[in-house]
């Protein structure tokens, strides 16, 4: 509990490593999540317009549909809604009180470590990026790279989205700009092949990440989800612990879904952890909630815009601060 | 499509069912539950609750409470709401004018380039020529796909080189289509965030200056609650004269669908089903409201069948059976039209019941099935295709070890094959859907059922009865040892 009083924040929450945190990485995040916490605090706050109200169904119905609207399901959002229903029923309530249950809970869920990529000890680390079609995979891997090239990393993509039309050329404009290494096939070609060639290359090359790019597609479709099983297995051929990391770019837009996709990409491509994109709208990606609670998956960045710059790692507690930074 | 939705609410209501009578207390439980289910559907909460009310009024009124299958009266409030929410809807294009202009917008990665596409299809289906416009200059590579789009689906693509204004691409496409006799204009526009103010600004210079014939908005439909915000604004923006839906193939619950129609009030054009450029249907509200609610939507399903089997083929082997030649080799074709990838998933899902049947079918590799059948049926030699009668076990053994298969693989395919053919013969289309309806295709293990012939043993009474007292007496026998 403490941990989320203002009060005891400087001691408790010390500030990342500089390294880890790019210049106004925390105004970025909370740019992003302005929208955000901008709906859940005006609504907050317009319960309680007289000063202290009563905590009776009425208000607890009005905070329920509150927390609906974040997308975290019904599941949690019944959670916070008997919290606070058990913490306050009854009582005559004052803001701040509601709020700090409202984020601790939040928070509780969401808690997690602070989990960059897991790096090779020696040799390219893998990263493969999987995702349904138009979550942002291409995006947010040129993101990624960018901000892996910053880092001081020597980056190779590998364009596996040899189904989209125009899809490697999207990625090879990206790669140009970036300034990074690209490694390609034409369009039809076997995925798994373009994941062996990158892997190669970087092997060759001494680089020290490989992105993979594959093609959207949606978690139903069995065939297509086995494809990404085997390029997995390609992709490990050459260096036997790979793809050391396999994220899913999930859209923040995206409703209960996202949980869907959460379990079908684990399935067939063991995830790793989730790029959260799109936060820069007016949705909120509260879906992370049931995803972190059920299958355990850590969301490990975020996506707030269409720049490469517009790419951050995850926080908890810098979420959750975001979404409540006026109230206090 | 829909699957959740529809499974949470058949739970809900069928645990209504098993109250028997119901009263007012167990149907606020059962009405919750719809609640709850469309939440988790996806369906955004004020439409929920707005939903909720229309729903309860209706049902908690006495009409319900006192007919005599209180839980089918409140499925079909359900039905006739849902109907009321998702219509009136209209699914034609209106191409009246010599050029007209359909502008599509969106959120990033909605779908709207692979949309342009599909329309373009459609429209070119119609006898019409569409120009696609390429006016993303936001996302890198955004012009050559639509290049590759267009060529996939012979439409021509106006692009403009190292253009950085698409009011002014725009502008000079429906110049260039007046010019070159082309009826339909699509404007692919880049996808924005509702909030971003400056792109929406442009969206509505566009809007002012072109001034399209018809602006379609293309939402997710995998969309959670924000689908309202998203949706509000655009048709805030720009009048929307309608909405597409897209990624409706997977398992997204589709709720987007109800949020979208209830704060635009638009109707909804068409449904995306597939990422292939003839994924485009229709869209119906009551066929909708069937399937969300489990009743099955046999008319769509006839028309997909229509439109998806090889008429040809179809009537060569309507005739082949008709005259009693249906044989292997037609077999093997029919096998293919039917077991093509995702058909008979989307046509299972359609059918009142088999919903279920659909998702099992789901984790079995029908190309993996379908490669090993025709591999026996090749393995065969041309007069054994032709008579499968005159198999005998040898042959069997050849024929499974030239497909690399078991002879029981064999036997089954032919099994298979004489089901089929004896159920089809002289069966009408209309006939055999009543028949996959009643259930009456397939036995309790889930294969096909075999037709019953004679055997040419068949005993007279006496015969019969000269067994019985055998029987009897060996087991009154038995019975005193």
């Amino acid at each position: 509990m403490g941990l989320f009083n203002p009060f005891k924040k400087s001691e408790e929450q010390p500030a990342p490593p500089a390294e880890e945190q790019p210049s106004g990485f925390f105004s970025r995040l909370k740019q992003g999540l302005v929208k955000t916490s901008r709906v859940l605090n005006t609504d907050i706050r317009d319960l309680f317009k007289q000063e202290g109200r009563l905590v009776d169904d009425e208000f607890l119905t009005e905070l329920y549909a509150i927390l609906v609207r974040t997308d975290m399901g019904v599941g949690p959002a019944g959670k916070i809604r008997d919290q606070v229903k058990t913490d306050f029923r009854g009582r005559v309530v004052h803001l701040s009180e509601v709020l700090t249950t409202v984020k601790t809970e939040l928070v509780a869920l969401m808690q997690q470590p602070e989990t960059p990529i897991q790096f090779a000890e020696s040799g390219p680390t893998v990263v493969m990026v999987v995702g349904v079609n138009g979550s942002g995979k291409t995006t947010s891997i040129a993101k990624l790279a960018s901000y892996l090239k910053s880092q001081g990393k020597s980056v190779v993509l590998g364009a596996g989205d040899t189904f989209r039309a125009a899809a490697v050329e999207q990625l090879s404009i990206w790669a140009d700009r970036l300034g990074v290494d690209i490694v390609k096939a034409e369009q039809g070609s076997d995925p798994a092949s373009v994941a062996f060639k990158a892997v190669d290359f970087a092997l060759q090359n001494n680089k020290d990440v490989v992105i993979l790019d594959t093609a959207g597609r949606l978690q139903t479709q069995t065939n297509l989800m086995n494809e990404l099983d085997k390029i997995r297995r390609v992709a490990g051929k050459k260096i036997e612990a790979a793809p050391h990391e396999v994220l899913l770019v999930l859209d923040a837009t995206a409703g209960q879904n996202g949980i869907s996709q959460a379990k079908g990409f684990s399935e067939a491509a063991q995830c790793t952890g989730i790029i959260l994109t799109k936060l820069d709208g007016t949705a909120k990606g509260g879906v992370v909630v049931p995803i972190r609670q059920t299958f355990n998956l850590p969301v490990k960045y975020i996506g707030v815009g269409e720049t490469p710059e517009d790419f951050a790692l995850f926080n908890a507690e810098q979420f959750g601060d975001a979404l409540f930074a006026d109230a206090f | 499509m829909f699957a959740s939705l529809q499974d949470n609410l058949r739970t809900a209501l069928k645990s209504l069912r098993g109250k028997g009578k119901l009263t007012d207390a167990n149907m606020r439980d059962g009405l919750r539950m719809v609640e709850e289910a469309m939440i988790e559907a996806d369906v955004a909460y004020p439409v929920v609750q707005d939903f909720m009310a229309r729903v309860s009024e209706e049902a908690m009124g006495q009409k319900v409470l006192k007919s005599l299958n209180p839980d089918q009266q409140l499925v079909g409030v359900v039905h006739e709401q849902l109907i009321q929410l998702l219509g009136p809807v209209d699914p034609s294009l209106h191409l009246e004018k010599d050029v007209t202009v359909l502008m599509m917008c969106g959120l990033q990665g909605a779908g709207k380039t692979t949309t342009c596409g599909k329309l373009a299809r459609l429209i070119g289906t119609e006898g019409k020529k569409a120009l696609l416009v390429a006016a993303d200059l936001q996302r890198p590579a955004a012009v050559q796909q639509l290049h590759v789009v267009g060529e996939s689906v012979g439409a021509k693509v106006y692009s403009e080189e190292n253009a950085s204004d698409p009011i002014a691409v725009c502008q000079n496409a429906v110049k260039f289509a007046r010019e070159n006799g082309i009826n339909v204009v699509i404007l692919d526009t880049a996808g924005r965030l509702a909030i971003d103010e400056e792109l929406m600004e442009q969206l509505k210079t566009i809007d002012r200056k072109i001034g399209p014939d018809q602006c379609f908005l293309v939402v997710d439909g995998m969309t959670g609650q924000d689908a309202v915000n998203s949706a509000k604004a655009f048709n805030d923006a720009l009048e929307l004269d309608g909405v597409i839906m897209t990624k409706l193939d997977g398992d997204a619950r589709g709720g987007a669908l109800l949020s979208v129609k209830h704060v635009t009030g638009v109707p909804i054009k068409f449904i995306g089903i597939s990422e292939h450029m003839d994924g485009l249907e229709p869209f119906y509200a009551d066929r909708m409201a069937g399937r969300i609610l489990g009743m099955g939507d046999v008319l769509s399903m006839v028309e997909m069948a229509q439109r998806e089997f090889d008429q040809d083929e179809a009537m060569k082997a309507q005739k082949a059976l008709e005259a009693g030649s249906f044989t292997l080799d037609d077999f093997k074709r029919q096998l293919e039209q039917i077991m093509r990838p995702g058909l008979m998933k989307k046509m299972l899902g359609m059918m009142p019941g088999f919903g279920d049947m659909a998702n099992m079918l789901q984790n079995t590799d029908h190309e993996k099935d379908m490669r090993r059948l025709r591999g026996i049926i090749d393995s065969m030699t041309r007069e054994e295709r032709r008579t499968p009668k005159v198999i005998t076990p040898t042959r069997r053994q050849r024929i499974a070890a030239g497909s690399g298969t078991s002879p029981q693989e064999v036997n089954e395919l032919l099994k298979q094959f004489d089901a089929m053919s004896s159920m089809m013969k002289g069966a009408s289309p209309s006939e055999l859907i009543g028949k996959m309806q009643r259930g009456d295709l397939v036995d309790p293990t889930g294969k096909m059922k075999k037709n019953k012939v004679g055997t040419g043993k068949r005993l007279s009474t006496k015969e019969r009865l000269a067994q019985k007292k055998v029987r009897d007496k060996a087991l009154r026998k038995r019975k005193k040892r």
